[in-house]
């Protein structure tokens, strides 16, 4: 997968655990947090849901690096480059 | 083997058989009845439905509040707000001798009944309501205190102190005389705060979505398998044994059968201070069909907590087999419902609910024919003391029903016919074997919605790395 459509998987998933968000101002380089509420079984959601979809398997110390969007995405590109989207 | 093995198809179990199914678990729920739902259950009888116990869906929010149990509930099992139905109640109130304090989803008239009722109170009322709002339901701190303690700190006349808590301990308090103060937090904010509501379809509604998501998330749901034991080693559960002598392996365990009834069932047994101490309340409840809506009856209450004297006595009744003085009246009538198209909506038939506490081993010690005897003569009685607080509905009841204390245990297997299980809650769910859980009542978690956040929370504690 390309960083772009990793981008567009978290956004699918985003969807669904917090479906009453506008994900469309969404700014890549700001925290989450800054801009929806999510709490933290959201984002236990989130990591379990790339695990389910895309098996993705991410430890705890690295949650930190999934804080932005755009982090997200640097962190996942190695990760899931070999998905086929 | 299973990675989950989940021991109780009711609200919690199911909420969380959801979630780790959904997340790629092995789940399977065992039940020990052959249908679904454990204390929230509902049956059919003569034609007519009937939920088994189901006065009100509490923590009631309204469409689009992104906040609070039911929100959560929703998001996490990925369920619809519309999904359940649920409609709001009409108004309910807390009947006490010369004196009644009136309340509906809005919170505003409670205020206001307490400001007109007990003009001296109130800003005390005021006070107490912005401690208790800050009260953090995840990291429990200070659950244990009293409630009774606290809330005479705030209110020193003790009638209202009395009326106060007469409905959050109907609607969940497992302790006799006094309230863990998390509980009281957690209780008052879904009775008063959020408030009542009720599917039209009552909780066979919630209970089939929830086995439906279930089903297709991968999960087993076996019904008729009763758990016989537990095995365990001295740290761990290594194995479920069957009624049937069946045997099922899994990873953890999660148990909704509640905290004594479960470690009862640990083989090599536990010690009695490990087992813990049983609850002592148990209810009857009678169901009476009426031949009219009961607004037409000049009722229109959906709830109806009443006490005959100033002093509210939540505790067994030793002397007899149930407690005349105080009871719960529910009209599953007085909902909202609506149709698709916004007209209002009435159930087919008026039902009136009454609820007493009652006495659970001199209702065991009955014979059968004692206990065919004392059945009727305790649903008169029932009428009797209820009809003081509402429009005599006796002359128009068409079919009845009722539980008692033998029902519960029988159907539920809790100790005791215990409705809101054991007095000390387990509230991170651990026992004293690492991979042997409990979700539920005895978590510290009561309600519909309550019993699905105790599922939903323990299977997060499970799922994650």
């Amino acid at each position: 997968m390309s960083p772009e459509q990793i981008r567009q998987a978290l956004l699918n998933i985003l969807t669904r655990i917090v479906p009453d968000e506008d994900l469309s101002q969404l700014k890549d380089d700001l925290p989450f947090r800054e801009q929806m509420e999510l709490d933290s079984m959201d984002f236990l959601d989130i990591v379990m849901e790339l695990r389910k979809q895309y098996r993705v398997q991410i430890p705890e110390e690295d949650y930190p690096h999934l804080a932005t969007m755009g982090g997200a995405v640097t962190y996942l590109t190695p990760r899931m480059k070999d998905i086929q989207a | 083997m299973y990675d989950t093995i989940i021991i109780g198809a009711g609200l919690s179990g199911l909420a969380a058989g959801i979630r780790l199914a959904h997340y790629g678990q092995k789940v399977c729920i065992l039940e020990r009845h052959y249908t679904i739902g454990g204390l929230n259950s509902f049956y059919r009888m003569h034609g007519r439905d009937f939920d088994v116990g189901l006065h009100a869906v509490t923590n009631f929010t309204p469409k689009g509040t992104r906040r609070g149990p039911l929100a959560t509930v929703l998001k996490r099992l990925q369920i619809e707000w519309d999904e359940f139905q649920l409609a709001p109640q009409v108004g309910s109130s807390v009947a006490f001798p010369g004196v009644k304090l009136r309340f509906t989803n809005d919170f505003k008239l409670l205020e206001s009944e307490v400001a007109r009722a007990f003009p001296t109170q109130i800003d005390g009322f005021r006070q107490l309501v912005a401690q208790l709002a800050d009260y953090d339901q995840i990291d429990q701190a200070g659950y244990e205190g009293s409630a009774r303690e606290v809330v005479s700190r705030f209110i020193s006349d003790p009638l209202l102190v009395e009326m106060l808590f007469c409905p959050l301990m109907w609607y969940g308090n497992a302790r006799e005389h006094d309230m863990d103060y998390g509980q009281f937090c957690i209780m008052f904010r879904s009775v008063f705060m959020e408030g009542f509501s009720r599917p039209f379809d009552g909780i066979r509604l919630i209970l089939k979505i929830l086995v439906k998501k279930f089903k297709a998330s991968g999960g087993e749901l076996r019904l008729r398998s009763g758990v016989q034991r537990i095995e365990t080693d001295a740290s761990r559960v290594q194995r479920i044994v069957l009624d049937n002598g069946d045997v099922v392996e899994g990873k953890n365990v999660l148990s909704s059968a509640g905290s004594f009834e479960t470690l009862r069932m640990v083989n090599p047994p536990v010690s009695q201070t490990t087992v813990g101490e049983p609850g002592r309340l148990s209810f009857i409840e009678t169901l009476s069909v009426l031949d009219r809506q009961p607004r037409d009856l000049g009722h229109d209450e959906t709830i109806v907590f009443f006490n005959d004297h100033d002093k509210f006595e939540w505790c067994r009744p030793e002397d007899d087999l149930c407690d005349l003085r105080t009871g719960v009246i529910c009209s599953p009538n007085n909902y909202a419902y609506r149709n698709n198209d916004g007209t209002p909506r009435d159930l087919e038939e008026g039902v009136m609910r009454i609820t007493l506490l009652a006495n659970h081993p001199r209702w065991v010690a009955l014979s059968d024919e004692e206990y065919k005897d004392e059945k009727e003569r305790w649903y008169q009685a029932t009428l009797e003391s209820a009809t003081r607080f509402t429009p005599d509905f006796r002359p128009h009841v068409v079919a009845t029903d009722m539980f008692t204390p033998r029902t519960i245990e029988r159907f539920t297997w809790h100790t005791n016919g215990t409705v809101y299980g054991a007095p000390k809650k387990r509230l991170d769910g651990r026992t004293p074997y690492e991979n042997l859980y409990l979700c539920g009542t005895d978590q510290g978690y009561v309600g519909i919605i309550g019993s699905m956040i105790s599922g939903i929370s323990l299977a997060t504690h499970l799922l994650r790395p």
